[in-house]
């Protein structure tokens, strides 16, 4: 299935800002993490199709998910 | 006060008062300049160094800012622009709350950092600087931490609370007492190129979904540290959002945050409700 993924700030580094990716059916946001080799822990926000979402959360086909790191810094 | 009044309004030129004027006043008059400002701005008169604000801010607005009451948590990165700000703007009480002194590596970013003030209280020499800058402000420094024990008394009476804190889970808890408290916050964090600010009403939860997969741990700042810029731009977001809260005036970064990234000039406000 096809996925468009989006990161936000710091996890664009030596990945990309906005692409499509395949994905087996059924993938979670958990395993896409996984798959771009982003550490759990570096995201804190996580939007699917523009609602707030969860890790165990399954994706479809066309899904939008993107990804914001905490920023915690003042 | 009718001798006052007539003092001040033939001293005024057109509705300004410069401030060799306030000054004089409060010797003549046995005030403080701080209780002549508000009896200026009661008047309809504009102290002289507001002339600039008048465009966007009303004399009336303007004493609205003065009997204002801010708490700024934090003076480090963010909170040394957010004070010096809120101190130019004419917020009439600000307190602040640090428990640290500043030290070699804090001067790459925070304003009120210099050779002259390592090892001293940061809340010590922000005070400082208000006072040179605006005296009018009445500035109370704590040097301590802010927990949910004492959160409640330092922050009791507060119109609006501001996060320039540097860690997620002081917080959270800087969250919790506002909420018990009914203040509105407005939160700001940095890291590297990168920020982002979001504006929580008591009966919001906005911290805790920002945060809520990382309750205890730490935030990109600890790969990536803090550069000079960012923390200016988040801070002076946040001093916009505060402006607005107590003016009641604009839309508010509320059931969502701005996402701010330097490296990409990307800015993007997502929804979080």
């Amino acid at each position: 299935m096809e996925i468009k993924v989006k990161l936000f700030a710091a996890l664009r580094k030596g990945r990309f800002d906005c692409e499509i990716r395949d994905y087996a059916s059924g993938a979670t946001v958990s395993q896409i993490l996984s798959k771009l080799n982003i550490p759990e822990n570096k995201v804190s926000i996580i939007f699917i199709n523009g609602r707030h979402a969860d890790l165990n959360h399954e994706l479809y086909n066309n899904d939008t998910v993107a990804f914001f790191p905490p920023i915690g810094g003042g | 006060m009718d001798k006052l009044h007539d003092y001040l309004l033939s001293n005024a030129k057109d509705d300004l008062l410069p401030w060799t004027v306030q000054v004089d006043a409060a010797k003549q008059f046995g005030m403080t300049c701080r209780m002549i400002e508000e009896a200026v701005l009661q008047m309809g008169l504009l102290p002289v160094r507001y002339q600039r604000n008048r465009q966007t801010i009303s004399t009336n607005q303007q004493l609205r800012l003065f009997r204002s009451k801010v708490a700024v948590i934090g003076c480090g990165g963010l909170g040394g622009y957010i004070i010096e700000e809120l101190a130019r703007l004419g917020i009439g009480q600000i307190v602040i709350v640090d428990p640290d002194v500043f030290v070699e590596h804090n001067l790459n970013r925070q304003i009120l950092s210099s050779i002259s003030s390592l090892g001293r209280s940061k809340v010590e020499v922000a005070e400082e600087r208000i006072t040179k800058i605006n005296p009018v402000v009445k500035v109370t420094p704590v040097m301590n931490a802010l927990t949910e024990k004492n959160g409640k008394k330092l922050l009791q009476g507060m119109n609006v609370a501001v996060d320039a804190l540097d860690s997620i889970q002081a917080r959270l808890e800087l969250s919790e007492v506002c909420k018990d408290l009914g203040i509105p916050l407005v939160h700001g964090g940095v890291a590297g190129w990168y920020g982002q600010v979001a504006t929580q009403f008591p009966e919001d939860d906005i911290l805790k979904k920002i945060y809520a997969r990382c309750k205890d741990g730490n935030g990109i700042e600890s790969d990536y540290g803090n550069l000079s810029f960012t923390p200016g731009v988040v801070a002076s977001i946040e001093s916009a959002e505060v402006c607005k809260i107590l003016l009641d005036q604009g839309s508010y970064l509320r059931h969502s945050m701005l996402s701010i990234n330097l490296l990409d000039m990307e800015i993007v406000k997502v929804q979080l409700s």
